[in-house]
C-alpha cells in the first residue's frame, strides 16, 4: 500500500477500481494501511458469530461513499493506473468463499452454530437489498435527483430517463431481498413449527398485496405529479436560455442601436456599427467555438472583423476547411491581414473579398477589391507594406505571394503557404 | 453593372415574399428601374394564393418565416407552377439553411446586403434557367464536396465536382462576377454558366452525406 502523504484530512472510501464485491475492504485496506488480503479474511473470519462480517460489511456498504475523482491526478498514478473500471474477478473470489465455506463447516461441525446465528443472516440480507435500492446509481446521479425534486430524492430516479430497466430490476431485486430478510427475522422470533412458518408466509402475502392495492390507487396520481415535474424541469431549462439570449441583446443590441441613433447623421459610423454588430450577432448563431490564436478560421474572421472596425469598409470572408494555426499559417494570416488594410486604405472601395481553402498539402487566401488597382512595377519599392508585411513575410515561411493588379482593374494578392500532414483537420 | 436589357426583352415580372414590410418596400424602390415588381406578400399562405394568380417569372423569397418559411411556399408553388423561378434571399448564413432552400428547388441564393445592380443581374439570371451563387453559398458547397478519403462516393456523376467546377467555384467564393470568372479562366460566360447550373443540379440531387446532414439539421430535405 502506498502511503497517503499529501491529504490533510484521510477519509474512509470504498473503493470500487479493486473490488471483490464491492470495493469496501480495499477501501477500508487503503485507510488502516493494510494488506486487502487481511482485512477480507477478518470480514469472513467475523461471519460466523451471528453473521457480523456480513453485516458489517452491508453496513459500511450502505454509509461509506466511493471516492470522488481526483481533480488533479498524478501523472503517474494515472499512467500506471488506467481509467476504466475493472470487473471483479472470479478467480480471486474463489479463495475467499473457500475460507468463508471452511470457516462455516468448522463451526458448524463444532455445535458452535446455534438457531440465532441466522438472525445475523436475515439482517445482513436486508441490508444487502436496501443497499441494492440505495445504490442504484452513484453519487452524481442522486445529487441530480436530489436537485430536481429536492423532497424526494426518489421520485428523480423515476424521472430519469437513461437506464430505467437496469433501475426496476435492481429496485424489485433489492426489494425482494428486503422482504425475504423480513421473512428470515420473523421465522427466527417466531415458534419453531410448521403451522407458525406458514402464517407467517401468509400474512406477508396479505401485506403485500395491500402494497400493490395502494400502489394501483396511487398511480394516477403520482403519474400526474411525474408529468408536472417534468413540466417543471423542462420550462426551467427554457428559462436559463431566454436568459442568455437576454443577457446578449442587452449587453450589445440594444447598445448599438443607442449608438446608431447617435450618430445617425454619420452613414459611416452607422454602417460600421451595424456590421460590428451583425457579425458578432452571427458569431453567436452560428460559431460558437474556436480561438482565433488556434483555428484558421476563426482568425480569417477576426482579421475581417478588424479591419471593418478601423476603416469602415465591409469584409465578406469565405472560408472552406480549417487548419490549426502555427507559425507559418499565423504568416499566411498576418499577411492576409496586411492586403486586407492596403485594399482598405488605397482601393476606394466600400466590399473587400477574402476568401481561404484548406487543401491537403497547402492552405490559400486570396484578398481582392475591384478599387483602383495600382501599377506594381512603380509602386513596389516604396511601399513596404507590400514588399516586407505581405511578400518577405510569406517567403521566410516558405509559402508564396502574387499580387495581380493594374490601374482601375482591382487588386488581388494570391498567398499560398505549404503545411505538413496533421495541420489540417 | 448595367442592366441586361434593351427595349425588345420584355420586362421581367418579380414577386416579394417577405415577412419585414420594410425590406419589401426598399428592394421594390430598387428594383422599379429594372423589373415589374407585380406583387408583394408577408406570409405564407398569402403567398401562395398570390403567386397561383399572377405567375411571375421569378419569386424572391426569404427564408425566415413564421409558418414553415420559404420552403413552404416553394414545395407549394412546385405542385401549381412549376416553371415559376426561385431566388432564396436572406440574412442567414448558416449552411443548414441555404442548402436546404436550394435542395428544395430555390435557382440561387444570394443575401440581403447584395446591391441593387447586382440582385437585378440576378434576378435576369435565374430567370434564364441559370443558377446564382453567393461567395459564401460556393464556400458551402465546396465545404460539402471536398474530397475526403473516408466518405465513400456512391454516385460519382453527382457526388464529386469536376476540377472546372471547383475552379469556377473558388472564383465566385473569391468574389468574382461570372465575366471576370469567364476572363480569367479564358472560356465564356455561357461556359461559367454552364458550369454553375452543373453544381446547382448536384447540389440538389446528391446524396452526399454533408448534404443530407445539413438538410437534416433543420428538418429540412
Amino acid at each position: 500500500m502506498e502511503p497517503n502523504t499529501g491529504n490533510a484530512v484521510r477519509r474512509l472510501y470504498r473503493d470500487p477500481d479493486r473490488r471483490l464485491i464491492v470495493g469496501v475492504a480495499a477501501g477500508l485496506a487503503e485507510h488502516l494501511g493494510l494488506k486487502v488480503a487481511v482485512v477480507r479474511a477478518a470480514f469472513i473470519v467475523l461471519l460466523p458469530l451471528n453473521g457480523v462480517g456480513a453485516l458489517l460489511y452491508v453496513a459500511l456498504w450502505v454509509v461509506l461513499p466511493t471516492r470522488p475523482v481526483d481533480p488533479n491526478p498524478d501523472p503517474e498514478a494515472a499512467a500506471a493506473e488506467p481509467a476504466p473500471r475493472r470487473s471483479r474477478s472470479i478467480t480471486d473470489l474463489i479463495p475467499y468463499a473457500a475460507l468463508g465455506i471452511g470457516i462455516l463447516l468448522i463451526v458448524s461441525l463444532a455445535g458452535l452454530g446455534s438457531l440465532t446465528s441466522w438472525l445475523g443472516w436475515a439482517v445482513a440480507v436486508i441490508g444487502v437489498g436496501a443497499g441494492l435500492i440505495w445504490h442504484l446509481a452513484d453519487a452524481d446521479r442522486r445529487r441530480r435527483w436530489s436537485r430536481t425534486v429536492p423532497n424526494a430524492p426518489w421520485l428523480g430516479a423515476l424521472l430519469d430517463e437513461g437506464d430505467r430497466r437496469g433501475y426496476l430490476i435492481r429496485l424489485i431485486g433489492g426489494a425482494a431481498l428486503v422482504v425475504a430478510g423480513i421473512i428470515g427475522v420473523i421465522a427466527v422470533f417466531a415458534p419453531v413449527s410448521g403451522a407458525g412458518f406458514g402464517a407467517v408466509i401468509s400474512g406477508m402475502l396479505f401485506a403485500l398485496v395491500a402494497l400493490v392495492g395502494v400502489a394501483l390507487a396511487l398511480a394516477p396520481l403520482i403519474w400526474r405529479m411525474f408529468a408536472q415535474l417534468r413540466e417543471e424541469r423542462v420550462g426551467r431549462i427554457r428559462e436559463a436560455e431566454r436568459a442568455e439570449l437576454a443577457a446578449m441583446v442587452h449587453d450589445q443590441v440594444l447598445h448599438t442601436l443607442a449608438l446608431i441613433q447617435r450618430n445617425s447623421s454619420d452613414s459611416k459610423t452607422v454602417q460600421r456599427l451595424a456590421r460590428g454588430q451583425e457579425r458578432s450577432l452571427r458569431n453567436w448563431l452560428y460559431k460558437p467555438t474556436g480561438s482565433a490564436s488556434e483555428l484558421l478560421a476563426a482568425a480569417i474572421e477576426q482579421i475581417a472583423a478588424e479591419v471593418e472596425d478601423t476603416y469602415a469598409v465591409a469584409v465578406e470572408s469565405v472560408v472552406v476547411g480549417d487548419a490549426k494555426v502555427d507559425d507559418a499559417v499565423g504568416a499566411l494570416v498576418a499577411a492576409a491581414r496586411e492586403a486586407l488594410v492596403n485594399a482598405a486604405r488605397h482601393a476606394g472601395v466600400a466590399t473587400i473579398s477574402v476568401y481561404a481553402e484548406v487543401e491537403p498539402d497547402q492552405v490559400s487566401a486570396f484578398v481582392r477589391d475591384r478599387g483602383a488597382g495600382f501599377d506594381i512595377s512603380t509602386v513596389n519599392n516604396d511601399r513596404h507594406g507590400v514588399r516586407g508585411s505581405i511578400i518577405g513575410r510569406m517567403e521566410r515561411h516558405g509559402g508564396k505571394a502574387d499580387i495581380k493588379t493594374e490601374p482601375g482593374e482591382g487588386t488581388e494578392v494570391r498567398l499560398t503557404m505549404p503545411i505538413g500532414a496533421g495541420a489540417r483537420i | 453593372m448595367t442592366t441586361p436589357m434593351g427595349e425588345t426583352t420584355p420586362r421581367l415580372r418579380v414577386f416579394l415574399v417577405d415577412d419585414h414590410a420594410m425590406f419589401r418596400a426598399g428592394v421594390r424602390s430598387e428594383l422599379g428601374a429594372h423589373v415589374d415588381v407585380v406583387g408583394e406578400a408577408s406570409t405564407v399562405a398569402s403567398a401562395i394564393s398570390a403567386i397561383a394568380a399572377q405567375h411571375p417569372d421569378v419569386v424572391l423569397l426569404d427564408v425566415h418565416m413564421p409558418d414553415g418559411g420559404g420552403r413552404a411556399v416553394l414545395e407549394a408553388t412546385r405542385k401549381t407552377a412549376p416553371d415559376v423561378k426561385f431566388l432564396a434571399l436572406s440574412v442567414s448564413d448558416a449552411a443548414e439553411d441555404v442548402i436546404g432552400l436550394i435542395r428544395a428547388g430555390a435557382r440561387g441564393y444570394v443575401t440581403k446586403t447584395i446591391s441593387p445592380d447586382d440582385l437585378a443581374a440576378a434576378i435576369r439570371r435565374v430567370a434564364d434557367g441559370d443558377a446564382v451563387f453567393s461567395p459564401r453559398l460556393a464556400g458551402f458547397v465546396l465545404d460539402a464536396f471536398a474530397a475526403r478519403p473516408d466518405v465513400p462516393v456512391a454516385d460519382p456523376e453527382l457526388d464529386q465536382l469536376t476540377n472546372r467546377e471547383r475552379e469556377v467555384l473558388r472564383l465566385l467564393a473569391r468574389g468574382y462576377a461570372y465575366k471576370e470568372i469567364a476572363k480569367e479562366l479564358y472560356i465564356s460566360i455561357k461556359t461559367v454558366e454552364t458550369h454553375v447550373s452543373n453544381v446547382l443540379r448536384k447540389l440538389q440531387m446528391s446524396n452526399r452525406y454533408e448534404l443530407s446532414r445539413w438538410a437534416a439539421d433543420r428538418r429540412l430535405v
